[in-house]
């Protein structure tokens, strides 16, 4: 955590860095170096998550860069604001691509500003590594998906509780966007073919930034006291949860009564919390600040030295642009170029370390594969691992729980080459992603 | 892929030397256990080494060992070891042996309370108080103070949910004999859930030594609750009878497997009379349970109103009483909140005494702010109010922006007091929060201290003079402009004293005040434009009408209901609950 001293300093800072970037955007030594664009909002609701990846992809830049660059050229990192705006992130994308004329980009956080980026980046044939974990239902030939989807995920912290907790009642608690309903959609789906009755699930969604939860929490502890032990899976995204579990912990709601599991919560939003009242719940991701490896305690030191920052925290997405990153670097060096054709078929294969175990392959459909790993939160803000996959899950774009998605397949290898294939009719649907 | 693994195993017994005493060696067992029977807990660990080293040079003397794992030797001490550095199941196993050992009870409580640390120098357990330089540390066995150290000097023993769980029902059998009755009521209700045959045992001979009323009845439900399973058909009878007038959750739920059927159709009770009584009983119990549900839905509406007040009343002087439409409204109560987190990083030990210090001070920070803003913008847009509007809400861009580059984009952490955490537990069906509760009685506070102002002070006097006529009150000596600064500045200490109450329940972050500036407009308007208690009313109309809604309509559709309805009552009252009458008003 940043202490408020020397403001005025970090203010002039700020200042000297923007000038620094926009320097940097300036095309003059356009020939000898390779230009990654970097899109993240640094102003805004989403600046509090995504500035993070910005420095994050600064610093895998500038390692790169100190290794002898990419194809015996510089990296040159260029930064735009997309400013939480979503229409935005579609303006700089463009930007980015036909004006500086990047190799490919790195960014988006929320699935809404993925969902404006995509035409363009399909347009002008790119490359878009996208971080975060996500909803799925969806396999684009130009965005990689580093991120988990709902296999990797949602549905591994659903069988945890079932299996080792024998939790019997669920609580599906989102916030009102599309990350969270078709989250829930499949796990619903997935609750009712193992045999869980309707009446023990109980659905609820809220609006962004909700923060007052004591109707909803009170619901809670009413569903939850029939006797049958329930537990709360939660996809309430970033801001809304710390009034959430403040509440959770003033209603006398522990973890040991009714666990939550959350897919949004990480060592980063974890900073910014009072963690009195989260002591034991649980969070779902495929990467822990506190996983024991060797591989990780370099780079959690290689972030604290560039952040200057002892303090500083290591997330999830972020362990997401290192893999990403690396796996592009990988594709650029195997195809000799960065044209985005020759990348793109590249870097399907391509594998590289995972941070917290295993190794991570790009897939045909273009997500990864990595462990999952449930982690209880502790008072320092940190995850204990309670149960993790003995082996990678490999990353499935078209969910297997719901109806619609069952038949459909991705696969970017020839000969399908199609993001949206129906094995059934045995045909690629016009739908690009 | 690799497990995360503890980096330092324990050393199995075998490992120390320890090895199973064979029959054969009475003498050796003898000098064993009186050797231990002598040791004390702090030097244990040196004097088993010497012990096992002995050991083994005279069992190797003697003749070849059969490897057996040797449990006998000071099992506690060998539970503190495998606590220390062992994985999450050897933790269990030893928390299972520390059970029946009086010894562990502060141990326990520290460890379950998050206080128990590995002092790594000594290889040993401690409970560690966080103070100013590091912590303060005490033997978690005998109570005496140890050195203090710096924070990287100790290491927390973590616990998962499964492990707390087991000690809070350790600790509860081991406190149902302290002298303070609400620590052994609370003993005997962490005994609660799933109750085994022992700690019946425990309870039944435990009443007949109680003296305390209330620990009493807690234990008595529980032995009652056991008789409803019981063959005794009149027992379970007496049972319902003495249970229907608990308003208590277990009851229910126990009830209600009486009266449930089976997969195959079958009551899971089989006399009719038993589950006739369970079903009055269970339909008397209900009807409590919905009185106290309608308590609690007013009670969330009123704290939810209490915040809607509290954001809303600074706007009513700014916007309702200066006619100025303040879009930094929100930021101000942002400021507010900011302040009192870096009154907590002053005062990093007394977190309540940095939260009551915080109201002063966000009141002159948020203040001081605000009569900038007046004196630098504002009072040259006077009578235009579109571009106040514009430039306001500039103003809060610029605000937030300034916090992202001090304070950092990232949320920052509010702590809060230990007396404003938890709730007031009345019974099983009604509890009602204590950091709502706090904010409800400080919104009407703040809200009498604000009236008294207007009513009561020079400044009031001045305010109201020139909200009516400012002409007039100029012609009769009032400096109007000092009066506008002071007035904004009042408004906008109020927003920050709003901020102190939000940090409390919600994130502190460079997006506060956005959340709330709609909400506070909206409250302004509906109350009726320059009247303080409609503000008042307003806003808990609104809280109350949005938690009835709540529960039936979702969370969503039940904010998009109460806009409607106020679209719909500002079309037929466009001056709000309370309009202002008189001249003033009409122009």
């Amino acid at each position: 955590m940043q202490k408020p001293n020397n403001p005025f300093r970090k203010l002039v800072m700020s200042a000297a860095l923007s000038t620094l970037l926009f320097a940097s955007t300036t095309p003059a030594n356009a020939e000898d170096t390779i230009k990654v664009g970097v899109l993240h909002s640094l102003s805004g609701t989403m600046a509090i998550s995504e500035t993070t990846l910005k420095d994050t992809m600064l610093m895998l830049i500038d390692e790169q860069n100190k290794k002898g660059g990419l194809l015996g050229k510089k990296l040159e990192a260029v930064v735009v604001d997309p400013a939480s705006n979503w229409p935005l992130f579609a303006e700089k994308a463009r930007e980015l691509i036909t004006k500086d004329k990047v190799a490919s980009i790195f960014g988006c956080w929320t699935s809404v500003s993925r969902k404006s980026v995509l035409p363009v980046i399909e347009e002008l044939n790119s490359i878009l590594f996208y971080p975060v974990q996500y909803e799925g239902e969806e396999s684009s030939k130009n965005v990689f998906y580093t991120g988990a989807a709902p296999n990797q995920q949602a549905i591994p912290a659903v069988d945890y509780l079932m299996n080792d907790l024998k939790v019997q009642r669920w609580v599906l608690a989102g916030t009102d966007y599309v990350y969270p309903r078709t989250t829930n959609k499949i796990l619903e789906a997935y609750l009712k073919a193992k045999g869980v009755a309707a009446k023990d699930i109980m659905i609820n969604y809220t609006p962004f930034g909700h923060s007052d939860w004591q109707s909803i929490v009170s619901d809670i502890k009413k569903f939850g006291s029939t006797g049958k032990k329930t537990a709360v899976v939660s996809t309430i995204n970033g801001d809304a949860n710390v009034p959430f579990y403040k509440e959770l912990g003033n209603q006398g709601i522990s973890a040991e009564k009714i666990p939550v599991v959350a897919f949004s919560v990480g060592e980063e939003e974890l900073s910014g919390m009072d963690t009195k009242p989260l002591v034991g719940h649980l969070a779902a991701w495929n990467y822990f600040m506190s996983v024991d490896t060797t591989k990780n305690a370099a780079f959690i030191q290689q972030w604290k030295d560039y952040i200057k920052n002892p303090k500083r925290v290591t997330n999830d997405p972020m362990e997401a642009h290192y893999i990403g990153f690396n796996m592009w670097v990988k594709a650029v060096e195997k195809a000799g170029t960065t044209d985005a054709d020759a990348v793109q078929k590249a870097l399907i294969g391509v594998e590289f370390p995972n941070l917290s175990g295993g190794v991570a392959k790009m897939l045909p459909n273009h997500h990864i594969s990595k462990p999952v790993l449930i982690g209880e939160i502790q008072g320092d803000g940190q995850f204990v691992t309670v149960w993790q996959t003995n082996k990678v899950i490999d990353g499935d774009a078209w969910s297997d729980f719901l109806p619609d998605s069952k038949p459909i397949i991705a696969d970017w290898t020839a000969p399908i080459s199609c993001g949206n294939y129906n094995t059934k009719t045995k045909k690629c649907s016009g739908q690009n992603y | 892929m690799k497990t995360p693994t503890f980096k330092s195993r324990l050393k199995t017994p075998s490992d120390l030397g320890l090895v199973a005493v064979q029959p054969s060696a009475p003498l050796l067992l003898l000098v064993a256990i009186s050797t231990l029977a002598r040791c004390e807990i702090g030097g244990v660990f040196k004097r088993l080494a010497t012990l096992g080293c002995l050991l083994t040079a005279l069992l190797i003397f003697n003749q070849p060992l059969v490897a057996q794992e040797q449990t006998a030797a000071e099992p506690f001490a060998q539970a503190l070891e495998l606590l220390r550095q062992g994985s999450m199941q050897e933790r269990e196993q030893a928390i299972e042996q520390l059970s029946g050992d009086m010894r562990s009870l502060s141990l326990l409580q520290a460890l379950q309370d998050g206080k128990l640390f590995d002092f790594k120098a000594q290889s040993k357990l401690v409970i560690a108080q966080e103070i100013d330089t590091g912590y303060s540390l005490t033997d978690p066995l005998n109570g005496t103070a140890l050195p203090n150290v710096e924070r990287s000097e100790v290491g927390k023993i973590n616990l998962n949910n499964k492990l707390r769980g087991n000690i809070r029902k350790i600790v509860g059998q081991l406190q149902l004999n302290a002298p303070n009755a609400s620590v052994r009521l609370a003993a005997v209700k962490a005994m609660n859930t799933d109750i085994d045959e022992k700690a019946l045992a425990l309870l039944k001979s435990h009443l007949t030594n109680e003296s305390d009323e209330a620990v009493k009845q807690a234990i008595q439900k529980i032995l009652l609750l056991q008789d409803l399973n019981s063959s005794d058909k009149a027992l379970r009878i007496a049972a319902i009878e003495a249970l229907k007038d608990l308003d208590s959750q277990d009851v229910v739920n126990t009830l209600q497997v009486i009266i449930d059927k089976d997969a195959d159709g079958n009551y899971l009770e089989s006399d009719s009379d038993v589950r006739n009584l369970a079903e009055a009983a269970l339909i008397k119990i209900r009807e409590r349970m919905q009185a106290y549900a309608a308590v609690e839905t007013v009670f969330f509406g009123l704290s939810l109103g209490a915040v809607l007040v509290l954001a809303a009343i600074g706007l009513a002087i700014t916007f309702g009483v200066m006619g100025i439409i303040n879009m930094a409204h929100g930021e101000l109560m942002m400021l507010g909140a900011y302040t009192t987190y870096v009154m907590q990083q002053l005062l990093p030990n007394h977190l309540g005494t940095a939260l009551i210090l915080s109201i002063p001070m966000a009141f002159l920070v948020a203040a001081l702010v605000g009569i900038a803003i007046e004196r630098g913008i504002i009072r040259f847009l006077y009578g235009r109010p579109l571009e106040t509007l514009l430039a306001t809400f500039g103003v809060s861009l610029f605000l937030q922006q300034s916090v992202r580059s001090i304070f950092s984009p990232l949320n920052r952490s509010v702590s809060t007091p230990e007396w404003m955490s938890g709730s007031w537990q009345i019974n099983d069906f009604l509890s009602l929060t204590w950091n709502r509760f706090y904010i409800l009685i400080f919104c009407l506070l703040v809200f009498t201290a604000l009236l008294q102002i207007l009513k009561r002070t020079k400044l009031g006097l001045e305010v109201r003079a020139v909200a009516q006529n400012r002409g007039m009150a100029r012609a009769m000596g009032i400096p109007t402009a000092r009066v506008d600064a002071l007035t904004f500045g009042l408004g906008s200490g109020i927003a920050g004293v709003a901020g102190v109450a939000l940090s409390q329940i919600t994130n502190v972050g460079p997006n506060l005040g956005q959340a709330y500036i709609v909400d506070s407009f909206m409250v302004v308007v509906f109350g009726g434009v320059g009247n303080l208690f409609g503000t008042l009313v307003a806003g808990f109309t609104l809280g109350i009408a949005n938690k009835v809604l709540e529960p039936y309509a979702g969370a969503v559709l039940a904010k998009i209901l109460v806009l409607v309805f106020i679209i719909l009552f500002i079309q037929k009252r466009p001056r709000g609950l309370f309009p202002q009458k008189g001249r003033a008003a009409e122009s």
